[in-house]
């Protein structure tokens, strides 16, 4: 019975009836089919090797739009050169916006937590930030980082590279507490290895070299602790593990959170200087177009 | 003056309706410019007084203006307005000088207003000195699209997936170190066996070209490659052996050969060493202790498709760097 025919019955009950049986039969053949697919590549994996291979899924990021800066290699020296010369660990600044709420203070501590050698410094309301970039980087901070709350949420993250910029600003959302999540482990005092993921085009390469700047050189890796920003379609996808290698092929992840999303809102020069990328809007009419 | 019912004060007594007045529940409010109090009260009212005094600012300036019984019949020149001192005791001075004779309210609440307005100046100029944060609006469309998209996008990192393939990778090309602490030591053993049965299937692949490459390398990598050299007469001689500690030097193997065609086959060489570089850079930095993410974080743009194993080895490109330079100048 086509779907006209079904349209044209009239009876309510005895329609939804003809539809549910026909959903009924559709679903039961696809099973069969899929039971008898399992049985032959069961017998022979190949088939199903040969069918994995060539069922690629069309997604975003394999029709992602050409970017021309994509895995070029960054030209001269930028202002993170200075870390991967020097073998000084980074040291980082943390506050909050002026008139903060405990929103931000607890979101300080969380970072505290996972950035090593960072410490907190109470925001006062009499200096601004370029002020506080050049208290910090008179007393060699690296970084200073400034956490923005708005209506007892932290909704954004500014790191300023010291002395000489850039400024980044971020938005952070999806902010999950190490409490919250399932099964987390605790945390130790270990320096975390660091994955960056996916951080591509230029703009992409100089987001992960001002996070890779941020932690010191020489993770300690008996504390098997790793902290991942990933970039997915522009997002940042921030998460904390403890892994432990089970054998030469499988590793096993506990989560020690916290669990957040950055997004990249600005880029300026300098300290909050000339703005070199700011996002728009209308950057995201095209699903298909992104910039890290 | 005409005694009026409260509910009736109007600008003038014969009109009931103002279009200047505010009408809230406990009091009515007065919109004109001119008015003194900001109230609709018959003292206070700028149209039903035709003797009146109020003190406006303009860009920052303070002005008196005044109306008078004797200009009542020229409205375009019924206010005389005139400049008021920056300095606010001579501004008080000067509303002194000019309102004298004038009823008592309506000098005291000039003087009021020029208080409000020098106050309500300075905490303009103070407020224009510091940063202060830039509103802006909430759109509710385009937040609910950027969190479906940050939902849609952590759904296809595959998070997990990703972090357990990078830790597998650093452990395999032994950015760990050789005797990793993070790694059990069966799972280590584990690790470097799979890697000898890979290299040995390499090795089965490779043989024939093997001393074809050996004729072709330049001098500059004579060190290494009798190193490896004497591997492979082992290998001969024993057929199945154990391996135990040379695996830096083996795992270069591949690279070495796919530098090998380059250097003999085309100048681009030069070219192709800059990211090597910047891997040994690193490598200096960290020998033998497991490097930083710095190393990894370039895996990916520089891995080329053809490498196998990764690359650890150190001397080989500290050996080449010179002769490159050696043969740019003889060009």
């Amino acid at each position: 019975m086509d779907s006209e025919a079904i349209k044209r019955i009239k009876n309510k009950q005895r329609r939804q009836r003809v539809v549910s049986d026909l959903k009924h039969k559709h679903n039961k053949e696809r099973h069969s089919l899929r039971k008898e697919r399992a049985k032959e590549e069961r017998a022979n994996p190949q088939l199903r090797e040969e069918r994995i291979a060539n069922n690629i899924p069309e997604t975003l990021e394999s029709k992602r739009v050409y970017d021309e800066t994509v895995g070029a290699e960054i030209e001269g020296s930028d202002e993170f050169q200075k870390y991967f010369e020097n073998p000084r660990d980074p040291k980082v600044m943390i506050t909050t916006n002026a008139n903060a709420k405990k929103q931000a203070y607890e979101f300080a501590d969380i970072m505290m937590d996972f950035l090593p050698n960072s410490t907190f410094v109470k925001r006062k309301k009499a200096y601004n930030m370029k002020e506080m970039a050049k208290f910090c980087s008179n007393r060699e901070y690296t970084d200073l980082v400034v956490i923005n709350e708005d209506k007892k949420k932290v909704n954004g993250l500014t790191i300023m590279h010291l002395p000489e910029g850039p400024s980044f600003y971020f938005s952070v959302t999806s902010l999950v507490d190490t409490k919250r999540i399932e099964g987390h482990g605790r945390a130790t005092d270990h320096i975390p290895e660091l994955v960056l993921n996916n951080f591509n085009t230029r703009l992409g390469k100089t987001v992960g070299r001002l996070f890779q700047s941020m932690f010191p050189h020489r993770p300690e890796i008996q504390g098997r602790q790793v902290v991942t920003l990933h970039n997915q379609r522009d997002y940042i996808f921030f998460r904390r593990h403890r892994y432990v290698f089970r054998n030469e092929e499988k590793v096993g992840l506990q989560e020690l959170g916290p669990q957040f999303t950055l997004k990249l809102r600005r880029l300026q020069r300098g300290i909050k200087d000339e703005v070199e990328w700011e996002h728009r809007p209308d950057m995201e009419r095209d699903k298909r177009k992104f910039y890290l | 003056m005409l005694a009026l019912p409260t509910q009736l004060i109007n600008p003038s007594p014969y009109v009931r309706f103002c279009s200047y007045k505010v009408k809230t529940a406990t009091q009515n409010f007065c919109r004109n410019e001119y008015n003194l109090t900001g109230f609709c009260t018959r003292q206070s009212c700028p149209l039903a007084n035709s003797r009146y005094a109020t003190v406006r600012e303009k860009e920052g300036v303070l002005y008196l203006y005044m109306k008078t019984i004797e200009r009542a019949h020229s409205p375009a020149n019924m206010w005389e307005r005139i400049r008021l001192s920056n300095n606010y005791a001579t501004a008080l001075e000067q509303i002194d000088k000019e309102l004298i004779y004038w009823p008592n309210f309506i000098t005291h609440k000039c003087k009021q207003r020029v208080t409000k307005i020098t106050q309500y100046l300075i905490k303009m100029r103070k407020l224009s000195l510091t940063q202060q944060p830039k509103l802006v609006g909430i759109k509710k469309k385009l937040d609910r699209r950027e969190a479906t998209r940050e939902r849609k996008a952590l759904q296809a990192a595959h998070l997990e997936k990703a972090i357990e393939k990078e830790l597998l990778d650093r452990l395999r090309s032994k950015a760990y170190g050789d005797a990793p602490l993070n790694v059990n030591e069966d799972v280590w053993r584990q690790v470097l066996d799979m890697e000898k049965k890979d290299k040995g299937k390499n090795k089965e692949m490779e043989e024939e070209d093997e001393l074809e490459i050996d004729m072709e390398s330049d001098e500059s990598e004579e060190e290494f490659v009798s190193d490896d050299e004497e591997e492979y007469e082992e290998e001969y001689e024993g057929g199945e052996r154990e391996f135990v500690e040379d695996d830096e030097l083996e795992s270069d193997f591949g690279d070495m050969e796919d530098y090998d065609g380059e250097e003999t086959g085309t100048d681009a060489s030069d070219d192709e060493e800059e990211p090597t570089d910047d891997e040994e850079d690193n490598r200096r930095n960290g020998k033998g202790v497991p490097p930083a993410a710095g190393n990894k974080r370039k895996g990916p743009s520089a891995s080329g498709p053809k490498r196998k194993a990764p690359r650890v080895n150190v001397e080989y490109e500290v050996e080449t760097e010179p002769l490159s330079k050696e043969m740019l100048a003889n060009w």
